[in-house]
């Protein structure tokens, strides 16, 4: 079970690959054909690669239709935080229990915790504050047993927002950590 | 005030990404100048007389007097209708033409005049084709600038941004004034906090195209790129040291949060700054190399700070309102940019470093990310405009406002480049 979700988890980071596009030398320079024919290239390339990254898309679809796992069960969880606050709610003791039991108990399982913001402010301040979010879980789940090589927490910060919208409902959606098992 | 004045700079070979500039503001007295048709351009090469004028009226420091209804062209440094110009108002004129060479490719000649002793300012020639027209005309434009202000003009220059239309990432440059847009990487993530190396020559910039905030340098002659941070946690917030050498970033690999470090431009020599155990973030490197400026969640609410690049003592720069952030150094060392948060509205203010006085340059609520033109003239900044994100500048004084504006997605994260 836990096997199958990973390999699914794999497909989606291809997936998500970004493509490196020439961006065109500056004006006066004798090279210019050149390098017309290099951005040419690296178009070429980049327009495979997301026809490569459609189809794993497609792929990656497929198979999720297939159901939750155990795995899927225990991780994809969201703690969720108050207006500038960084600490773990105590409502969420017993899921976080639940979580680190697995871990605990399949060592090679590792997750990421991932904090998130609201869109207001700059950019890379609420990446430090969504870090705040991921590294309170970790420290929680560190309590409760989880080695932390078993964990890597990161920040989202604003830039992936689960809701849309200037409001307090989605902003109290943003305020989050994710839990999501790792691919390696 | 808003003089509501609004360029259209929409040419036929150019409808993709298109922007508009709206000029508004901009009280100081202007210095008049009228640019001549060029002889030998038809309308192929009007590109470069439009460029030239929106280029010089974009700053506010200079006004247009049309003489485009003198008939054939002011082309000669001796020709007796320069008394229509001056009348007219104009202290300079600029003329030229533009030649075809065998090669397919064309000469353009200009001259700046002064336009009361009829004496020649400066003159310049440049060899191009169809593609290079408006790179041209900036040049131009620099060179008009510099000559009537005594300040470089950075209208060559380049500026770096986000664009997000939907789920799809690009970080783009364009020209200065948002024009000859050029893609630089596409992604499904986030991108954030690009950073141009001093010679202009390489991007630094944050993608979440991992599943995590890494940082990357791109070439942008070659398009290569490689990773240049990706520890364990979160990877962001890069900025050159002046001499290209070294950037600073913030890591937070060692389970302290958020913390400053410095690292060679290769990836080696990985060193920490800061050792707090809460926020430190949005290092800028001096000009001189000396100093960062960076922001800080150390005192209760986020702040800028200054330390020496090595590390050590921190000393807080600012303290009016509970958030300052984004700081961004003037290219003389002696102020720099910021975002401000005053009754829920973010705005770009700068503070004088002498002194300690500050002053708020724009009127917008969700204004962010101010970056320096290089002649220390202008900011770029991101704002907001009909709920889209549009790029925007605004002078050093406060005194002008443009908004370089792409209807089709959001415009974010802007960083001025050589």
């Amino acid at each position: 079970m836990k096997k199958a979700v990973l390999s699914l988890v794999v497909v989606g980071l291809l997936a998500g690959c970004s493509t490196a596009e020439k961006k065109p030398a500056p004006v006066v320079d004798s090279s210019q054909q050149d390098a017309a024919a290099r951005a040419a290239a690296a178009k070429a390339a980049a327009d495979k690669a997301a026809v490569e990254a459609n189809a794993l898309n497609q792929s990656q679809l497929s198979g999720q239709a297939n159901g939750g796992s155990e795995a899927e069960n225990l991780f994809q969880k969201s703690i969720y935080f108050q207006y500038n606050q960084y600490d773990v709610s105590d409502q969420y003791h017993s899921v976080l229990e639940a979580d680190a039991a697995y871990l605990n108990a399949h060592p090679n399982v590792k997750v990421t915790l991932q904090g998130n913001t609201d869109d207001r402010g700059s950019a890379e301040y609420n990446l430090a504050l969504g870090q705040r979010r991921a590294d309170a879980v970790r420290k929680a789940l560190n309590l409760l047993g989880v080695p932390e090589a078993q964990m890597e927490a990161v920040s989202f910060g604003k830039e992936k927002p689960r809701a849309e919208g200037d409001d307090e409902s989605a902003w109290q959606q943003n305020r989050r950590t994710d839990i999501v098992p790792q691919s390696e | 005030m808003r003089l509501g004045f609004v360029l259209l700079l929409l040419f036929p070979l150019l409808t993709r990404a298109a922007m508009t500039i709206d000029i508004s503001g901009g009280e100081q007295s202007r210095i008049p100048v009228a640019i001549s048709p060029f002889a030998g351009a038809g309308d192929a090469y009007r590109v470069i007389t439009d460029v030239v004028g929106a280029d010089l009226a974009r700053t506010g420091e200079l006004k247009l007097v049309d003489i485009s209804d003198l008939q054939p062209p002011l082309t000669e440094s001796i020709d007796p209708r320069f008394s229509v110009a001056r009348q007219r108002g104009a202290e300079a004129v600029v003329l030229g033409k533009v030649s075809p060479l065998s090669n397919g490719q064309v000469e353009v000649g200009f001259r700046l005049m002064d336009a009361i002793k009829q004496t020649q300012l400066a003159g310049y020639s440049y060899t191009a084709n169809a593609a290079q027209l408006r790179a041209v005309a900036h040049k131009i434009a620099d060179v008009v600038y510099e000559k009537l202000t005594g300040t470089p003009g950075v209208f060559s220059s380049h500026i770096a941004y986000v664009i997000k239309r939907g789920k799809q990432y690009s970080l783009q440059v364009t020209d200065s004034d948002g024009q000859n847009v050029q893609t630089v990487l596409r992604s499904k993530e986030p991108i954030i906090s690009p950073a141009w190396s001093p010679d202009g020559s390489k991007l630094a910039y944050v993608s979440f195209e991992k599943k995590k905030p890494v940082i990357y340098v791109q070439s942008l002659t070659t398009g290569q790129r490689r990773v240049l941070a990706n520890f364990k946690g979160s990877n962001s917030a890069p900025s050159w040291s002046p001499d290209g050498s070294k950037l600073a970033l913030v890591l937070t690999r060692d389970n302290s949060g958020s913390q400053i470090y410095e690292i060679n431009a290769d990836g080696s020599g990985l060193k920490r700054l800061t050792f707090g155990g809460g926020i430190d973030t949005e290092p800028d490197w001096s000009p001189s190399g000396q100093f960062l400026l960076f922001t800080s969640g150390r005192g209760g609410s986020p702040q800028i700070y200054m330390m020496p690049a090595s590390g050590g003592t921190a000393k807080r720069m600012t303290f009016q309102g509970n958030y300052n952030v984004s700081p961004a150094w003037s290219p003389d060392g002696k102020s720099f940019a910021y975002v401000q948060r005053t009754n829920g509205r973010f705005r770009i203010a700068v503070m004088d470093i002498a002194s300690g006085q500050t002053q708020v340059l724009t009127r917008g609520s969700f204004d962010e990310s101010p970056s320096f033109a290089s002649n220390g003239k202008m900011i770029v900044y991101a704002a907001r405009q009909n709920g889209h994100g549009v790029l925007a500048l605004v002078s050093s004084d406060g005194k002008t406002q443009v908004h370089l504006s792409d209807v089709a997605g959001d415009l974010e994260e802007p960083a001025w480049g050589k």
